[in-house]
Formats: structure tokens, C-alpha cells, sequence
């Protein structure tokens, strides 16, 4: 499946999902009067009103179901045809999109297009749902928020699907069975229907094989009794009603299908957020083999262990820390008082690393020069800015591939490899990577990975060195002057644009518009207390574009006359979630409720497949000093000398989170795209550019 | 790391007679019975630097230096003794041995430097902002400057003069204006564009050259050769390199200068995106010009790195210094001694003999092999090996070399006392120096006097 296949389906999917709540809802409770104990229905997660995010949401509804829907789906002939496209990742969207297609929405134009896909990869159920809607409506995931995100995250979680119910078991999954079954049941019972049925018995069955507990045990009580007669309220039914009500308030709490606000703004997000964290679970590798045997063509298990990111570094697990800091090329003491919640990142004392790292200079034998002056300027923040930082790393270790010869007795691939990870690991302990500098270093080793073994040291390392130019070349400046020829069409006369911060491939925009002639007025917001705008400011008004300053705090008054947000970003998720300098996500909402569109320019090697919710699983803490003193003004430096007091904790982050929802716009190399897209791209592209 | 080292260590200074002469040259006078140069050789050893060249004035002075480092150092360092002519300067030592430099910078030091600065912060400081030059700097040591020479000591009525001025921008990472020792009789005058540029200058008075620079290479070599009646680093080239910083004439290979000649197309932009977004120094921003387009200046960084004030580091360029420092480390700053103190915090070698009613104080050092009487009294003083000390002498605040006699009721005070010397009875000696094996005759009395056999 092609990338312009799935950005033209995604918005359309979405679209159905907001038409889902408001029609859809009234035959099924029509329909319902059956069987079904209205209750379990009408409590279902998707429609419960009320919702906390402190909630673990359950989204394993989903992909338990999903889970049993596609073992179905593999029994059924039909589908065997098709299976490469099933086994391709997006069919999932397919898989997932029964709940549309069987709320009877074949409106939109690629409705059809989902349809046969569901009805092939799914097959009994794509028949069913052509067959009845009105059965199908009361099926739970018909108010599906679809985004394709979502649907990234189930394909990362397919993987562990088959586990993941056995491990659970009971409750939920169980849950959900009742449902399908009980749906089918009140349903005059077609062939199709019974297989179905059978099928679902099956993988309940399965489900509960491994615990065999309560809720097998349950369902086939369920089943039963919904097959035999249709609205007998036995004592295991009555159980059951009380049991799915209970199950599904908790889900309910953090779940879907909701009035317009809440469907739109964190409820996906915390759907999501376990399956993002399942997916960093170390164990999920080992247990991929299952699913491997139905997706036929997927990257076999070794490979995808690759892909999965090392669990990080948490710095609040004193014994790891300790034994990181024995391997600490310098000493870096520790903060003492650490806000509570952002304890696992790391945070140092600033001022003394500089002269211990300084101090050692000539001691760090294996250390390259070029490599250690780009860690002193990360370390003293002379060099700042995703695009900069990553051409300075870059541009060092081409320095480290001139100047290396491969030792004897051992081989380039393998010895410049460790090196690049030792000189990475002494970049990370000067500061933090940014997300696009850890692509970068991707890159980096599997260009030295895929040398051919036929080149002497000589042509490896010229070949090498133009990898990186390429890179350099490609990835970040062409791509930035395609990013600006893109978004200087969307700069017309008579706009007021905002940024914030300092970006660079915003000022080049700015710049470049400038210089076709466009008569625009800029505002830069700025914030402490680093104060980058002003130096984006000084450049500007050197060109002579006519700008307003103002800080963040001010924003929601400047932004009723800005016409355009213009951000830069260090990363963006493949959930849309935007990584940027702290502040950002502020900027971006009062845009968004000003209703002034918000345009993130970001080069494609910033994108990640990463899927973060929040800002505090992964940032970075700056000098709290930068906050407590105020320069130039001695008068209100009342914090200065407080930063070791006991209650007091200071908090200086780097970085925030912009949920996709308030990004109108991401425009990147490849194009402009909405925030959904961004895995597509990852997808896509990624496999490319490793290739360059 | 790419980095050479040069010791300087000079050869016979005026300024210490009568303590050097021919056989002790500046770089072997004894500190905590130990030449000053191995407190360089060590600090550089500490930092993993193995191959160094140190640079002696006179061929005899050479001979005895390399003689004492083969002896000292055969195995654990590599050094190169090169010898230059005496009275030809720093600059023109390097000018000398310029052919031996070849690697990216040079390290500079000067070999009476007692410090526990690593010389890899130096080193560190100049890498990072790809200087042309990085001196360190440290503070003024209590007791007043060298430039007071001898006669420091002796007036401790007269204020201390302004010897240094250095000039730094807010950042304290620039240096903007150095000026030293003579200069300062006149008015100082300081650059306008330098200082247009920076906006604000710390100019401070407190605080000295250290004479340890780092230098990029072809720099260096190139003002050498350009300006071949430069003598002093310190005095001339250091000066000329912060003066003309904002005016560059020299071609720096590597340094932005240098490569935005060929730059073209992609890089540029890349270069734009690393200048925009690191911080810019002032240097850059003059370079721009007015209209903050393509660098139309060309100019060069001057680094300081400022020793914090809990680092020692202090020149051994005067007689005066020459006793702070032989008191300083084996008292306060004893860690750089390499001894192990004992209880009373001095160190007294197990060969050495004490009569009866003898005290050594505190900070003391009695070296292997001296003999004292009785009734002796030892204050604050350093006495070398193999001395013989009669009964009832007095040493206060002193440095006595190797192989001194002291006859019976001596009072020293204030002195140093040189190898070989002998001091009959009954002489008292109060902030003198007593020559290589000269004979003090018994009973006399001198007070601040240099005492000297002459020269044939």
C-alpha cells in the first residue's frame, strides 16, 4: 500500500468516526432489546461521557478483539487471497475498520474501498456487516475515533496480540466476546453468522485456555444461553450483565466514542498510551513468533529486536546510575532536588562539568579531538538548535573517519562502529541527543554496516565521508529549501505570521518570502530564559522585515491579529505530536483556539516512530540557575542562592509535547501533510534514506 | 589530541642571581628539594602528555637540564632538549625550534610555572572556540608581583603597584587588552573598535599572566615570521594578537576565515545554520558587519582561561617568589610537593640526624642525610640534603640548598642559602642570598644583602 493511498483514506476515516456518535446510536438501542442487557451496552466504554485521564485505559478491548476477529479471519479461504495485502502493516486500518462499515456509512467515496478490504481481510465479518447493519451497530467499536495513528499503534501492537489474551484472560476480552456473540445471536442467523459465532466461541475459548478461570467459564454460559433462547435473564447472565458493567465503567472512564470535545482532544491519546508503552516492554521481542507465522513478509524477529529502541536510561534507579556514572568519561554530580516527576530524567549540577570535562582534555586519550570540541560546545550550549547540533556531530565524526585507520587485526565495519558508539556515548553524556541526531547516528552505522567488505580502508572511508556529506546535503539543507519553497506559498500579502522561539527553517521561510517581495508583518515570541527569538529578531529586522517582539506570556493578546503560526520542531512523533522547545505547545494551543492556523516546518529526518503523549516520559532539564537568576537585574535575584534549599525544587525543561490536534499542518520535505501522516512517511521513507 | 607541548625553561635569569648560575640553572632550582621544572613535567605527565620538548637558553644550562631529565624521566617521558642561544627571548626560541612544531596547536608553557592547573583546561578552553590564542590567567599572588623584584619584600610599606592589566569581555572567555610591566608607566590606551564591539569590558588589575598559552600553530608560526623583532610572547606577541583581533591579518588555516573562502552553495547554508544557531560571540557579530550578511571582516579569538582562585599557580620569576613558593608547597599548597607529611605536618627524611632539643615546626622540610645540633630551632624553612647544621642555630622562613654548612649560633632569617655555601659562627643573615659556595666569615651581620662570589 502506497503512502498517498493511506493520507487520502486517513481524513475521510476520521470523518466517519465523527458522524459515528450522533446517528448511528439510536437503532442500536432499538435493535438491543433482546438479548442484550441494555445496560452493558449503554455503558460501554465508547459511550460513557465522563472521563479521567488518570484512568488506565483499556485498550485492550480493541486488540484482544481484533486479535480474535483475525484468527477468524485466517480460518476463513476467502481471505488467503489476499494476504499479502493483510500481512502488509496498513491492512490493519481494514481489520479495524469493521465498526465503520458496520454502522452502514458507505457515503464516503473510499468507503467501498474499506469495505472490501475488511470484507477481505476479515472475512466473515466484512460478510456480516454487508450483510446487517443494524446487528453490527451495537458492535462497540462503532464509534471508533479512527485515526490512523491509532491504527499505527495497533499494527505496532498486533505483534503481541496473541499473548496479550491469554495473559488477560478474563474480564475484558471475555467482554467483548459477549458482545459479538450476543450481537450475532439476537441476529437472525445466517450461515455466515453461525460461522462467525463458532468462531468466536473458538478464540473465547482460546483466550481462556490458559487461565481457565471465571471468565471462560462465563462466556460459554453467554453463549449458550444467547444461543438457545433470546432474552432468558439466567443467574450466569444476570453475573455477566453485573460483570460487563463493571468492566466497562472502568474502560468507559478513558474511552472513545464521546461528544465531539472529548473525542477529539486526549481520549485517543490515552487509548494509545499503552500500547506505547507495551511496545517498549523488552519481553515483547520473544514473543513475536506467533504472529510472525501468519505475517508472512514482515522483517523477521531478529531484525525487529533492532528496531526496537534500548529501554532508556531511567535516573531514578540509583543502582543503574551509579554503575553509568563508573563508565562517565567526566564527573557530572548530580542535582539534589529534583522535582518529583521528573526524577527519571537526567539533571546535573551545571557549572563544575565544564571545568572537570575542560580539565580532562588531555587525558581522554581515545577521545577525537573534533568529536570532544563538539561535546564541550553542546556542554557549554554553544551550539544549540536540532539542524546545528546534528551538522556538528556529523561533521566531527567525518573528521573521526579521516583520521581513523582501522587497527590491526581487526576490521573497519566492526571497529569504527564501536568507536561511533563511544564517541555517542560521551555526546550523550555532554547533553542529551535530540531525536534527529539519533536518526542521524541511525544512518551513520548502517551506512558502515552495509559497506561492502571489497573496498580497501581508503574508498570505505571517502565513501563514508560522502554518506555524511549527503546526508547533510540532503536531509537537512535541501530539505530545508524544499520546506521553505513549500511554505512561502502558503505567506500571502497582508499576513501577520508568528513564531516562536528561534528556528531556523522558519527564519529561512521568513527570509525567503521577504526576499519574493510578500509585504507580511511577523511577530516573534520569545520566552526566558533563553531569549533565542532576539537573536532571530536581530537577523530579521538586518533584512529589514518589519517584526513585533513580545514574550509568551503575551501571546493570547498578539494572536487575534497573526494570520499564520509558523513553528520550527526538534522531532515529530508518528503520532503528530510535535517535540519542541518548551512553550511551544502553549503558542500552538492559543492558535488553535483563536482559530488561526499552525504550521510546523520540520525536516523529515526529525520525524521519529516513537509515539510519546506527554512531555515528561522524555525531555531534558536545563540549568535550574537559568531560571532562578534573572540577568542584569541583581534587585530581583532573590533565588539565586536557593537552588540547594530542601523545598525547594526547581524546574527548568527543554522541551514539550504539541498534541497533533492543534497542528493544522506539518510541512516537511516530502510535502505538506497533516499530522496523521507523519508515520506514513516514517514508513515509507525511512527505508529509503537508511538507503540513501 | 593533537597538541604539542614546549616547556620553556629559560636559562640563567638575571633576575635570580645569585641563586642560578652556570651549574644551576633557572629550571633546576631546588623547590621542596626538588627542580622547579619537574613540577611543569609532572602536571603535563598528569595529563597524559608524553612527548614534550623543553627549550633551555645557553648550551651549559642545557646540558645540565637534559642531564637531570634523562636522569629523572628516562622512562616515563619522552622529552626533546633543545638549546637556543641565551638573551634571544621566548619569541625567538620558538622561532628556533619552529620546525620541530608540526601539529595543530602548540602548548606554551613556561617551565618555572608551579601549578596544579590542569593544562588540559587550557588546552580545552582554546579547542572550543577555535582561538588563535588561549592564555592562562590567575590570579596576583599575595605577597606582591615579580616586576617588584627583590625589593618587594624589604618595603612592605609600599603599595603594590598595577603590573597587569588584563581586559575581558562580560563573559570572561575573551581577552580584549592585555598590558604588562612597562608598558604601564605610561597611560593605557585601549582599543575604540574592540571595545565598540564588545560593548562592555571588565578590566581587571588583580590578576596575572601565567604564561601558558595555548597557540595555533600556523599562527604562531606566521607572526614569528612576520614579525621578526619580536622577542617576548608575553610582551609582544600575546599584546599584538588581542590588539589585532578584530583586524586580522594573518591567514588561518581551519578557522571560519579560511574556510568561508571556499565556501559555496550547501555549505554556506549549513555554516549559516551552525552561526545562527550557537550563541555569537562578539567576534562574529563585528565580522558581519553593520548588515549582518556575508562576514566582511576578518578576525581572530584571544581566549583567556582564568584559574579558579583554589588553584595554585604561582611563577618562580623572582627571589621573592622563589621563597613563597618553596614555603607555599610545603605549606598550604603541600599537595603539589609529592611528599607524605607527618604528624607535625613537615617531613623529615629518616637519614637526617637531630641533636637533642631540637625542634622542626611545622612546615618544614629537612632533606636526607643533614645532621642538626642541639638546641636547634626550625621555623617554616626548607633545608636540603646533606647539610651540616652546628648547635644552636636559628632557621626561620628560609630555603637552605644542598650541602651547606652552618656553624654554631647562626640566626637565618628571610634567606635563601645556596649549595655549597658555609656559614661560620655566629653569623645572622636577614633576607639575604647567600651565593653558590660562598663563605659568610664568622660573626658578621647582614641584613638584605646579596652575597655572591664573582664572577671570574
Amino acid at each position: 500500500m502506497d503512502a498517498r493511498r493511506v493520507s487520502q483514506v486517513v481524513p475521510k476515516v476520521r470523518q466517519v468516526g465523527f458522524v459515528t456518535h450522533s446517528d448511528p446510536n439510536p437503532p442500536p438501542q432499538a435493535s438491543r432489546t433482546q438479548s442484550v442487557p441494555i445496560e452493558s451496552n449503554s455503558g460501554t466504554p465508547y459511550d460513557s461521557p465522563d472521563f479521567s485521564p488518570v484512568m488506565i485505559p483499556p485498550p485492550r478491548h480493541h486488540s484482544e478483539n481484533l486479535s480474535h476477529l483475525r484468527s477468524a479471519a485466517v480460518a476463513v479461504p476467502e481471505s488467503s487471497s489476499r494476504r499479502p495485502m493483510w500481512d502488509d502493516r496498513v491492512a490493519v486500518v481494514g481489520s479495524y475498520n469493521p465498526g465503520n462499515s458496520l454502522l452502514g456509512q458507505p457515503v464516503s467515496p473510499n468507503s467501498s474501498e474499506v469495505n472490501s478490504e475488511a470484507s477481505t481481510t476479515l472475512g466473515w465479518f466484512g460478510r456480516n456487516s454487508s450483510g446487517k447493519f443494524s446487528a453490527g451497530s451495537s458492535f462497540p467499536g462503532g464509534g471508533f475515533d479512527l485515526t490512523t495513528v491509532k491504527m499505527e499503534n495497533f499494527t505496532q501492537l498486533e505483534g503481541k496480540k496473541p499473548e496479550a489474551v491469554p495473559e488477560r484472560g478474563g474480564g475484558a476480552a471475555v467482554e467483548v466476546h459477549n458482545e459479538v456473540s450476543s450481537s450475532t445471536a439476537k441476529a437472525k442467523t445466517t450461515k455466515a453468522e453461525r460461522r462467525a459465532m463458532q468462531e468466536a466461541q473458538r478464540a473465547a475459548k482460546a483466550a481462556t485456555k490458559g487461565k481457565g478461570g471465571g471468565g471462560g467459564v462465563e462466556v460459554n454460559n453467554r453463549e449458550s444461553s444467547s444461543n438457545t433462547l433470546k432474552a432468558k435473564t439466567t443467574k450466569a447472565e444476570r453475573r455477566e450483565t453485573q460483570e460487563a458493567q463493571r468492566a466497562a465503567k472502568a474502560a468507559g472512564k478513558a474511552q472513545g466514542n464521546k461528544p465531539v470535545a472529548a473525542a477529539g482532544g486526549a481520549g485517543p491519546s490515552n487509548i494509545l498510551r499503552q500500547p506505547s508503552q507495551n511496545r517498549d516492554d523488552p519481553a515483547v521481542g520473544s514473543t513475536i513468533a506467533g504472529s510472525d507465522r501468519r505475517g508472512g513478509d514482515r522483517p523477521p524477529e531478529r531484525e525487529r529486536k533492532k528496531d526496537v529502541p534500548p529501554p532508556r536510561m531511567q535516573f531514578d534507579d540509583q543502582g543503574r546510575v551509579n554503575k553509568s556514572k563508573k563508565r562517565a568519561v567526566f564527573n557530572q554530580p548530580e542535582a539534589k532536588n529534583r522535582v518529583e516527576l521528573f526524577r527519571h530524567l537526567p539533571q546535573y549540577e551545571h557549572g563544575s562539568q565544564l571545568t572537570d570535562l575542560e580539565s580532562k582534555f588531555l587525558e581522554l586519550d581515545s577521545m577525537h579531538p573534533a568529536v570532544y570540541k563538539v561535546g564541550v560546545q553542546y556542554l557549554a550550549g554553544d551550539v544549540t538548535g536540532g539542524n546545528a547540533r546534528c551538522i556538528a556531530m556529523l561533521r566531527a565524526f567525518q573528521e573521526v573517519i579521516n583520521d581513523y585507520s582501522t587497527p590491526p587485526g581487526k576490521t573497519l565495519v566492526r571497529d569504527l562502529t564501536a568507536k561511533i558508539s563511544s564517541y555517542v556515548s560521551f555526546l550523550i553524556e555532554c547533553r542529551p541527543l535530540s531525536m534527529s541526531m539519533g536518526n542521524a547516528i541511525r544512518f551513520q552505522k548502517s551506512r558502515i554496516a552495509k559497506l561492502p567488505l571489497t573496498l580497501s580502508e581508503t574508498e570505505a572511508k571517502a565513501a563514508l565521508c560522502n554518506d555524511i556529506d549527503r546526508f547533510i546535503n540532503e536531509k537537512i539543507i535541501l530539505a530545508d529549501k524544499v520546506i521553505v519553497r513549500h511554505a512561502a506559498t502558503k505567506v500571502r500579502d497582508g499576513d501577520v505570521l508568528l513564531t516562536y522561539g528561534s528556528s531556523c527553517v522558519v527564519e529561512m521561510i521568513l527570509l525567503y518570502a521577504h526576499e519574493l517581495g510578500k509585504q507580511f508583518r511577523v511577530v516573534v515570541v520569545d520566552s526566558r530564559p533563553k531569549h533565542e527569538g532576539q537573536a532571530l529578531l536581530r537577523r530579521l529586522l538586518a533584512k529589514g522585515l518589519s517584526c513585533t517582539y513580545t514574550h509568551i506570556n503575551a501571546v493570547s493578546y498578539i494572536m487575534h491579529e497573526v494570520t499564520r503560526v509558523f513553528l520550527g520542531a526538534s522531532s515529530v512523533l508518528s503520532n503528530g505530536t510535535t517535540y519542541s522547545r518548551v512553550g511551544t505547545a502553549c503558542v500552538a494551543m492559543v492558535a488553535h483556539a483563536f482559530r488561526v492556523p499552525v504550521l510546523i516546518c520540520c525536516e523529515a529526518y526529525k520525524f521519529h516512530e516513537r509515539v510519546q503523549l506527554d512531555s515528561i516520559c522524555s525531555n531534558e532539564l536545563g540549568d535550574s540557575n537559568d531560571i532562578a537568576r534573572v540577568p542584569g537585574r541583581p534587585d530581583v535575584n532573590s533565588m539565586d542562592n536557593r537552588t540547594n534549599e530542601k523545598n525547594l525544587q526547581f524546574l527548568n525543561l527543554m522541551y514539550d509535547a504539541t498534541p497533533s490536534e492543534y497542528v493544522s499542518m506539518i510541512i516537511t520535505d516530502y510535502g505538506m501533510i497533516p499530522p496523521t501522516s507523519v508515520p506514513v512517511i516514517v514508513r515509507e521513507y525511512r527505508r529509503e534514506y537508511l538507503l540513501i | 589530541m593533537d597538541f604539542q607541548v614546549v616547556v620553556l625553561a629559560g636559562g640563567t635569569s638575571k633576575k635570580l642571581v645569585p641563586l642560578v648560575s652556570k651549574e644551576v640553572p633557572k629550571a633546576l632550582l631546588p623547590v621542596a628539594n626538588r627542580p622547579v621544572l619537574s613540577y611543569v613535567l609532572e602536571q603535563l605527565e598528569l595529563s597524559n602528555i608524553k612527548d614534550l620538548i623543553v627549550v633551555v637558553e645557553g648550551a651549559d644550562a642545557a646540558l645540565c637540564v637534559g642531564g637531570w631529565i634523562s636522569a629523572a624521566y628516562v622512562d616515563r617521558l619522552h622529552v626533546e632538549v633543545a638549546t637556543v642561544p641565551e638573551d634571544v627571548g621566548t619569541a625567538g626560541a620558538l622561532r628556533a625550534i619552529a620546525h620541530h612544531l608540526t601539529a595543530k596547536d602548540v602548548l606554551v608553557v613556561s617551565g618555572d610555572l608551579v601549578s596544579d592547573v590542569p593544562p588540559g583546561a587550557v588546552t580545552a578552553a582554546h579547542r572550543r572556540h577555535d582561538a588563535v590564542v588561549t592564555a592562562m590567567i590567575c590570579s596576583v599572588p599575595v605577597s606582591g608581583l615579580s616586576e617588584a623584584g627583590s625589593s618587594g619584600a624589604k618595603d612592605k610599606t609600599k603599595k603594590p603597584g598595577r603590573y597587569n592589566i588584563i581586559g575581558m569581555d562580560p563573559t570572561k572567555q575573551f581577552l580584549l587588552h592585555i598590558a604588562t610591566g612597562a608598558e604601564l608607566e605610561k597611560d593605557t590606551r585601549i582599543r575604540k573598535s574592540i571595545l565598540r564591539a564588545v560593548g562592555q569590558m571588565d578590566i581587571r588589575a588583580d590578576l596575572m599572566d601565567a604564561h601558558m598559552y595555548a597557540f595555533n600553530r600556523s599562527v604562531l608560526q606566521e607572526v614569528l615570521d612576520q614579525k621578526d623583532k619580536f622577542q617576548s610572547l608575553k610582551q609582544d606577541v600575546l599584546p599584538y594578537l588581542v590588539r589585532s583581533q578584530l583586524k586580522s591579518e594573518i591567514l588561518i588555516n581551519g578557522a571560519p576565515q579560511g574556510q568561508q573562502a571556499k565556501e559555496n552553495g550547501n555549505d554556506k547554508v549549513s555554516y549559516r545554520i551552525l552561526a545562527n544557531a550557537s550563541t555569537p560571540s562578539f567576534h562574529e557579530l563585528y565580522a558581519l558587519g553593520p548588515n549582518g550578511s556575508a562576514p566582511v571582516r576578518r578576525t581572530h579569538k584571544c581566549c583567556v582561561y582564568i584559574a579558579s582562585n583554589s588553584k595554585y599557580c604561582v611563577r618562580l620569576n623572582s627571589i621573592q617568589a622563589f621563597m613563597d613558593i618553596n614555603r607555599d608547597v610545603i605549606g598550604e599548597a603541600n599537595h603539589l610537593s609529592g611528599y607524605n607529611f607527618s604528624a607535625q605536618n613537615n617531613i623529615i627524611h629518616p637519614s637526617a640526624e637531630l641533636g637533642s632539643k631540637t625542634t622542626v615546626g611545622p612546615h618544614c622540610m629537612l632533606g636526607e642525610g643533614s645532621q642538626m645540633g642541639d638546641k636547634c630551632s626550625v621555623k617554616r624553612s626548607v633545608i636540603g640534603r646533606h647539610c651540616r647544621i652546628g648547635s644552636n642555630v636559628k632557621v626561620v622562613n628560609s630555603v637552605v640548598m644542598n650541602h651547606v654548612t652552618i656553624g654554631d649560633g647562626c640566626s637565618i632569617q628571610g634567606s635563601v642559602i645556596c649549595s655549597n655555601a658555609q656559614l661560620q659562627e655566629r653569623v645572622a643573615l636577614k633576607d639575604c642570598q647567600v651565593g653558590l659556595g660562598y663563605v659568610v666569615s664568622a660573626g658578621c651581620e647582614y641584613k638584605g644583602e646579596s652575597l655572591a662570589r664573582k664572577e671570574k
